[in-house]
């Protein structure tokens, strides 16, 4: 099987995995990094939602063999210490049901509120609508990332 | 794991142990301790106090609460340790959460029904009041005064007298030589004195969850793991004839291909084609190549065009007289006649985490790493299904990605023990795809046709109901499929003097089951908007109507002897209520409209007003829901309106979205492009308002649901004067002019 380097939340990850292996499972499977979460499997739900040189894409979408060296970025990796401002928001309105879907929401969170600091309710939604949550909590969500936009206009982690 | 720092709060200890263990986290099971007997899952030494399962406090003043029921996501693993930290008078955020396995001391064990509270409220408060009692007496004895002089806060007990105070770390150990006390002698607190019930507390996983730890069924890691994919027939009741078994067994990453022979049980071990292989995505890629003839002849005649022209000729032929009160035909000669037929669709329960599970076959059993919500009757099908002895089956419960009903089956869990007895004793981690998961969905929520006359008299009253229910049995016309029945106490009965229920039954090889709120989640939709149809046709206001069939204040006993007593004096507090926070009565325009439902599921009293904006195109806007709840004290404010919340999402993408159909025995829908849930563009504003009645705690996982699809469809009328008589309304034309 080919060997790839990856470069994984800043460290060099090697895998021997075969070509057209999805990121998802690699980083699942191969690497024990299980936060990025399967949910569809067609790009559909966002639960798989890394980022790619800081850009928001699907993990389960990617074929390791095109990822290259890109900076793979996952949950696990979002902030050193599990304390980046919508990590802390996401605790501080107790956004989760089961959970399952929300390191997805985080990672597309993040990627967005770079481009977009201080988003207006509907830009947030929108941003939001690729990533799906079966338990609902969409409205949590929509305040937890206007709350971690105020902490990171102020000047980041509380 | 490294042993924390007594003065670690929680927080700092998932940080900790995060930070420092890796793999396996506090809330699961070490892989080299899995093997455990239950019952040692908290350690019993002598200098540890552990009075009963519950509660562990260490010398080092660790507090340990056990959650012993699955969490899905309606918040159990938080709340009824709350429970239980209540009484004994700790401070929560410093409490260890531990998740139980399948033990036989804690009482049940499942998560279905709305049941965790009601069942369990009393029980953990007792646990928590006891052993408060008993560091109580540790200190009387330590200080030599009377027990009655001793006060207790936050994990401290107080001799006020003179200022003294020990922790409960400090008493742990002498406590743990004392007797257990009677706990009928235990006083309990007054709900004045309560601190932590009531009160708004974070998800105790919330730290894990957004940091991406190793939490649910499938972040499941063992030394040596393999993995399964199972391939099941497409139709309904299909058996597997031949596979191109050879070819896939000589595919990369794949180490081993084998028919399993299952059983008939749809819920059970169901038959297919096992593949075991490297990695998760090589299983997943021999599954797409595998070829397999099968029989599919049960199936056949199974297609949703095929149920609804078999529903219109029961209608035409008449049903069974199931209950005739009064005289309905009277009624319908001198009143207002209004005739309608209500249809919904087949549902799958789309948990977001698919179906899966580990297993590990070893010293003659076999360890589980489960999500289901029934863990003892999971237990008991593989003993049956695999001829193992239950004692040499461990089931340890872990986080679920969503339960909805759905994992009340055990099918997964089944599946994955046949195959771990397969594996040469590696460890094994069965993931179903997306596919498999709406597909083999082992109980499809029913869909049901209901054929509706009814009368409103002079005055402008509800006078008489009948109801044709045609619904759908298993296999047969002779009862109805699990779920897929119609209480004979079903509102309006009861609450109307002329009211008749004739039913048809339909046979189908489409398993069906109990989905969030089941019956009700359907039953709902269709009576509150009938009689938000009758209340227009009497020309009435229809907050006034219901309230009037409501009737007095009163607990309106149950006909059947597994019914339950209907409060309606609980209903209409709920139903003014909504209707006061929504602002009901107010003038709307042409195309704004409010609509009100309420309904009376799993204990609990919840009414919703929806206020809509649909545009001349039919564009739909729902702008608000505001919801109304009795479900008496609430035990977590954040987790009780997270359940509300979340029934309005999961009910307006229910009502609007989906529907699964068959073509000849075969589930259509299979992935969120056929099957979608609602996005997060299309949330409406929300309100929860509860009404804390003086009656006991019950559940809020479910009560919630059933009330939004009608609500969503009466404030659609009202603001464009079409009646949705069919789910899902995105097949309805919504344009006015």
């Amino acid at each position: 099987m080919p060997a790839y380097t990856l470069k994984i939340n800043g460290q060099p990850r090697p895998v021997n995995v075969a070509a057209d292996t999805p990121l998802l499972w690699v980083l699942r499977d191969h690497l024990n990094l299980v936060g990025t979460k399967y949910g569809c499997g067609l790009g559909l739900c966002g639960a798989c939602t890394v980022h790619s040189n800081g850009v928001p894409v699907r993990s389960c979408q990617l074929p390791v063999s095109t990822v290259g060296g890109a900076e793979i970025t996952t949950i696990e990796g979002l902030s050193p210490d599990g304390h980046h401002p919508l990590q802390q928001a996401w605790c501080e309105h107790d956004v989760p049901q089961c959970g399952y879907c929300q390191a997805g929401q985080i990672m597309t969170a993040a990627a967005f509120l770079r481009n977009n600091p201080a988003p207006a309710e509907d830009e947030i939604d929108g941003a939001m609508a690729g990533n799906l949550c079966r338990c609902g909590t969409y409205l949590r969500i929509r305040n937890a990332v206007k709350a971690a936009a105020g902490m990171m206009q102020k000047g980041g982690a509380k | 794991m490294k042993a924390p720092d007594s003065t670690l709060s929680r927080r700092d200890f998932i940080r900790v142990t995060t930070l420092t263990g890796g793999g396996f986290m506090l809330s699961l099971a070490l892989p080299g301790e899995a093997w455990a007997q239950p019952a040692q899952a908290l350690d019993d030494t002598a200098k540890v106090f552990t009075p009963g399962p519950f509660i562990k406090i260490t010398p080092e003043n660790i507090i340990t609460i056990l959650a012993k029921s699955p969490e899905t996501g309606q918040g159990v693993k938080t709340s009824l340790p709350m429970i239980v930290a209540e009484e004994l008078d700790v401070d929560f955020s410093k409490v260890i959460v531990e998740q139980a396995a399948l033990r036989a001391d804690v009482g049940g064990q499942s998560a279905g029904g709305s049941r965790s509270t009601p069942n369990n409220y009393m029980l953990l408060r007792r646990a928590g009041a006891t052993a408060r009692a008993m560091l109580v007496e540790a200190a009387a004895q330590t200080w030599g005064v009377r027990a009655n002089e001793l006060t207790t806060d936050n994990g401290r007990v107080i001799h006020a007298a003179t200022g003294r105070t020990l922790t409960y770390g400090e008493l742990a150990t002498k406590a743990a030589t004392l007797p257990v006390p009677d706990e009928r002698n235990i006083k309990l607190k007054s709900e004045d004195e309560f601190k932590i019930l009531g009160a708004r507390v974070g998800g105790v996983d919330n730290p894990l969850i957004v940091t991406g730890r190793a939490l649910f069924g499938i972040d499941q890691k063992l030394p040596g793991m393999v993995y399964a994919a199972y391939e099941k027939c497409p139709v309904y009741g299909g058996k597997v004839i031949g596979a191109n078994l050879n070819r896939i067994k000589a595919l990369p990453g794949v180490r081993d291909v084998f028919v399993i022979e299952g059983t008939e049980n749809p819920s059970g071990l169901l038959p297919g084609i096992a593949i075991i292989a490297d990695s998760t995505w090589a299983a997943f890629s021999a599954k797409r190549q595998l070829q397999v003839t099968w029989d599919e002849s049960a199936g056949q005649g199974h297609s949703t065009a095929d149920y609804e022209a078999q529903a219109a000729a029961a209608f035409k032929a008449g049903g069974k007289r199931v209950r005739n009160d009064g005289d309905v035909d009277a009624a319908f000669a001198a009143g207002k006649v209004v005739e309608s037929a209500y249809v919904y669709p087949f549902l799958n329960h789309a948990t977001l985490e698919p179906q899966g599970c580990t297993a590990w076959a070893k010293d003659d059993g076999i360890e589980f790493w489960t999500t289901s919500q029934t863990p003892g009757p999971g237990q008991q099908l593989v003993s049956d299904t695999l001829k193992i002895p239950k004692d040499k089956l461990k089931v340890n419960l872990v986080r679920a990605g969503g339960g909805f009903g759905r994992r009340l089956a055990n099918d997964y869990m089944v599946e994955a023990g046949a195959i771990a007895l397969r594996t040469n004793g590696a460890p094994v981690k069965l993931t179903w795809t997306r596919e498999d998961d709406m597909r083999h969905d082992c109980f499809h929520r029913p869909g049901g046709f209901h054929f509706l006359k009814g009368a409103v008299d002079a005055a402008g009253r509800l006078s008489a109901w009948h109801n044709h229910f045609v619904t759908f049995g298993f296999k047969t016309t002779e009862r109805p499929s699990s779920s897929a029945d119609l209480a004979l106490d079903e509102l309006p009965a009861r609450f109307l003097a002329n009211y008749r229920l004739d039913q048809s039954i339909i046979p189908t090889m489409v398993p069906t089951g109990p989905l969030r709120a089941p019956r009700s989640n359907a039953l709902a939709f269709v009576m509150q908007s009938f009689i938000d149809e009758l209340a227009h046709a009497a020309g009435r206001d229809p907050v006034d109507f219901r309230l009037e069939l409501l009737g007095a204040d009163r607990l309106v006993p149950a006909a059947q002897a597994n019914g339950v007593p209907y409060d309606a004096g609980r209903m209409k507090g709920v139903v003014r209520l909504a209707a006061e926070k929504a602002g009901w009565g107010k003038k709307l325009p042409k195309g704004e409209g409010l609509g009100l439902a309420f309904h009376f599921s799993h204990s609990g009293y919840v009414a919703m007003a929806a206020e809509v904006a649909v545009a001349r195109d039919g564009t739909l806007k729902v702008r608000r829901v505001t919801a109304a709840v009795d479900v008496g004290p609430i035990v977590n404010l954040s987790g009780a309106e997270n359940q509300i919340q979340g029934s309005i999402i999961d009910g307006l993408g229910m009502a609007w979205l989906q529907e699964m159909t068959y073509d000849r025995g075969r589930a259509m829908q299979g992935n969120f492009n056929d099957f979608p849930l609602l996005r997060s563009t299309e949330t409406p504003a929300m309100s929860v308002n509860f009404i804390q009645s003086r009656n006991p705690p019950t559940g809020l996982g479910e009560p919630g649901y059933p009330v939004v699809p009608p609500a969503i469809c009466n404030a659609i009328f009202a603001a464009t004067g079409k009646r949705i008589r069919r789910l899902p309304f995105n097949q309805t034309d919504l344009s006015w002019s």
